[in-house]
């Protein structure tokens, strides 16, 4: 008799024990005995500090963006339009640095694909920036209007292919010709017709074409993954989410866009963002059911002090969020939002969440402060300036984990890493920050 | 009547602020005391942003109905306006950034207290800081940036102000997401602003202001 319960009767820990096990007893092919006790011995260490418990030491997410490419003599344009260039410089990363996790190159995308598909909302190096930039850089715009969010509330799938990818992608602007494709009269020669058109043809033909390039590049980010895991180093980057005012703000309606909305039609705005709460969910589940790693990665924009207010967070931002951060708890994952900005002025009401279910990563923090207010409920992380790290000397990144690690991480539920990530600069300050923890941070 | 729509305006209340300015002119009421009204409106709403009473969407919505308010009053405007200003700014996103949220929140915190600003936008290279600096010969130029090339582009800056032989004519603040006052020693600016209202105290402070 199969005792075992169905995954939808499970508590949320339960499903999260399930895919901790998961996680800890990837079917991979480790390098020896040894790397496969680390990988072990490391998805522990992280685990323990989730579940606000103390590990063996301070785990570690080394402040690395994309300083891989940089170190390896080369820059992000380059490695953007080299696969080998990045899968070299990523696995000279990985053979030189000591860690708890590797972040892989995955957001490190293929310069051609974004050519081929014209991609409007980002510039990148030698694509509207200069050619040494180490980042990627938004292009906000209003690319959907104020009164167009009934396309969105009604059918948010109609409304991503015929609204929003004809204006952020060139290459699919005739999908805007497309009828209606749920076609419920059930007659195909309505719908199939409209394939005739050369353009919508043409548009169809330059995905494909993409798709097989962005498969040349994926074979390079899987060969790096597999290689860090064969090494011993789990992922923490497991799926990706984040909050539907972002969602709106950022990639619709713009900042300003947004804000005005907040004034004029908040129903409307309202109605939006709830609809995109379980699309949200289900994404970043099956992105964790792929790669293994239940941690969901949502990095933050719109919600931070100085932008709005409490008041404003509380009826515009949290409410949505919230129901996104239980939703993925309640499917055993792991939510760390990357809160950019200040979100001290937040605290008191983002610790309404069950006891050690997530992790916040903080960038502008008064951490004793974190401690004092999430230290029963979530695991913090962060919060070494990027601008120490970026400019400072090893001996001043070290000193300052020491005392990060001194105010985070009594009784456990702390993860050590940077404010946000570094692209060049002293290879030794990221080392310095590993040290740290291995002196500082060993729990007794 | 004039404290009306100041008051009105810093309310917030778009309905209210138009009628009245129509109501104003239509009444043959001098478009210039129209214009120092909606003036003494944004200023409270500066001060409300500073006093976290106002936030973001506030300021952009304050930002809206003002271009509407000028838009009516425009054709009624027989003279240019002049207003004395405290003094001119240069600001703008430094090289490599194209972030602008934090460069406007400035530009309108300083305009509101009464300085001239040039914002020259984002991704400003240096030569155009720099010449913008000798046309306007503003004694304050402000840099901007969001992420860490920043870091960078604002020694670059500075280093062509210098350069330029002007260094000694301008007061340099920077500001912005990821700085602090490890890099306004690294690019060597004068000043770093943690926020709006710290740009506004630097330069009230460098133009003898209080």
């Amino acid at each position: 008799m199969n005792t075992e319960k169905k995954w939808s009767d499970l508590s949320w820990e339960e499903k999260r024990e399930k895919r901790f096990n998961q996680w800890l007893n990837l079917p991979v092919k480790f390098s020896s005995t040894e790397t496969e006790k680390l990988y072990k011995e490391r998805v522990t260490r992280f685990i323990k500090a989730i579940k606000l418990e103390e590990p063996d030491r301070v785990p570690v997410i080394l402040p690395a963006g994309n300083i891989p490419a940089y170190l390896a003599g080369v820059n992000l344009k380059t490695v953007m339009y080299d696969y080998d260039e990045l899968r070299r410089a990523w696995l000279k990363f990985l053979d030189e640095f000591e860690m708890d996790t590797f972040i892989g190159p995955g957001l490190v995308f293929p310069g051609r694909v974004l050519e081929a598909i014209d991609y409007k909302l980002e510039k990148w190096p030698g694509h509207g920036l200069a050619d040494d930039i180490e980042t990627y850089q938004f292009i906000e715009d209003e690319y959907v209007k104020a009164d167009e969010y009934d396309k969105l509330i009604k059918d948010p799938s109609d409304f991503w292919l015929r609204t929003f990818l004809p204006r952020t992608l060139g290459a699919c602007k005739a999908f805007e010709k497309l009828p209606q494709l749920t076609a419920f009269i059930g007659i195909p020669v309505f719908y199939v017709a409209y394939f005739a058109d050369p353009e919508i043809q043409a548009a169809y033909k330059t995905l494909m074409d993409a798709g097989t390039e962005t498969m040349k590049w994926m074979e390079a980010v899987n060969d790096v993954s597999q290689k860090s895991l064969e090494a011993g180093l789990p992922s923490f980057w497991g799926s990706m989410s984040g909050a539907p005012f972002d969602m709106i703000g950022d990639m619709l309606r713009g900042t300003r866009g947004i804000m005005m909305d907040m004034f004029h039609q908040p129903d409307k705005l309202h109605e939006a963002m709830e609809r995109l709460v379980p699309i949200a969910i289900d994404e970043a589940v099956a992105g964790s059911n792929a790669s293994g790693c239940p941690i969901v990665v949502m990095p933050l924009h719109k919600g931070t002090g100085g932008f709005m207010s409490n008041k404003q967070f509380e009826t515009f931002y949290w409410p949505t969020f919230k129901k996104i951060l239980l939703g993925l708890i309640n499917e055993g994952l792991v939510p760390m939002p990357f809160a950019e900005g200040n979100y001290e002025p937040r605290l008191e009401i983002i610790k309404d969440m069950p006891r050690g279910s997530m992790i916040w990563w903080f960038e502008h923090m008064d951490m004793a402060k974190a401690k004092e207010v999430l230290g029963n409920t979530a695991c913090i992380a962060g919060n070494v300036p990027v601008t120490l790290l970026c400019t400072g000397t090893p001996r001043d990144v070290k000193e300052y984990c020491r005392r990060l690690i001194k105010v985070c991480a009594p009784g456990g539920g702390y993860i050590l890493t940077g404010s946000a990530t570094m692209d060049r600069g002293n290879p030794d300050n990221l080392r310095a920050v590993m040290e740290a923890a291995k002196e500082y941070g060993v729990y007794k | 009547m004039s404290r009306d729509l100041v008051n009105l305006l810093a309310d917030l209340k778009d309905k209210e602020v138009l009628e009245l300015v129509k109501q104003r002119l239509d009444a043959n009421e001098d478009p210039l005391e129209i214009l120092e009204d909606s003036r003494k409106g944004m200023e409270v709403v500066g001060k409300r942003f500073a006093d976290d009473e106002y936030f973001l969407p506030e300021l952009v919505f304050s930002g809206e109905l003002l271009k509407q308010v000028n838009e009516m009053v425009k054709p009624h405007l027989k003279q240019a306006v002049e207003t004395k200003k405290l003094g001119k700014v240069v600001l703008g996103t430094v090289s490599g950034d194209i972030h602008d949220i934090g460069l406007n929140i400035v530009d309108f915190m300083l305009d509101v207290n009464g300085f001239e600003v040039y914002n020259l936008g984002v991704d400003v290279p240096v030569e155009a800081f720099v010449n913008k600096v000798k046309d306007t010969g503003a004694p304050i130029l402000g840099l901007s940036g969001f992420l860490t090339p920043a870091f960078d582009a604002m020694k670059q800056t500075v280093e062509a102000i210098e350069a330029a032989g002007i260094r000694d004519n301008v007061k340099i603040m920077i500001g912005g997401g990821q700085l602090d006052e490890g890099i306004k020693k690294y690019a060597k600016a004068d000043a770093y602003g943690k926020n709006a209202m710290a740009a506004v105290a630097l330069a009230k402070g460098w133009v003898g202001a209080k």
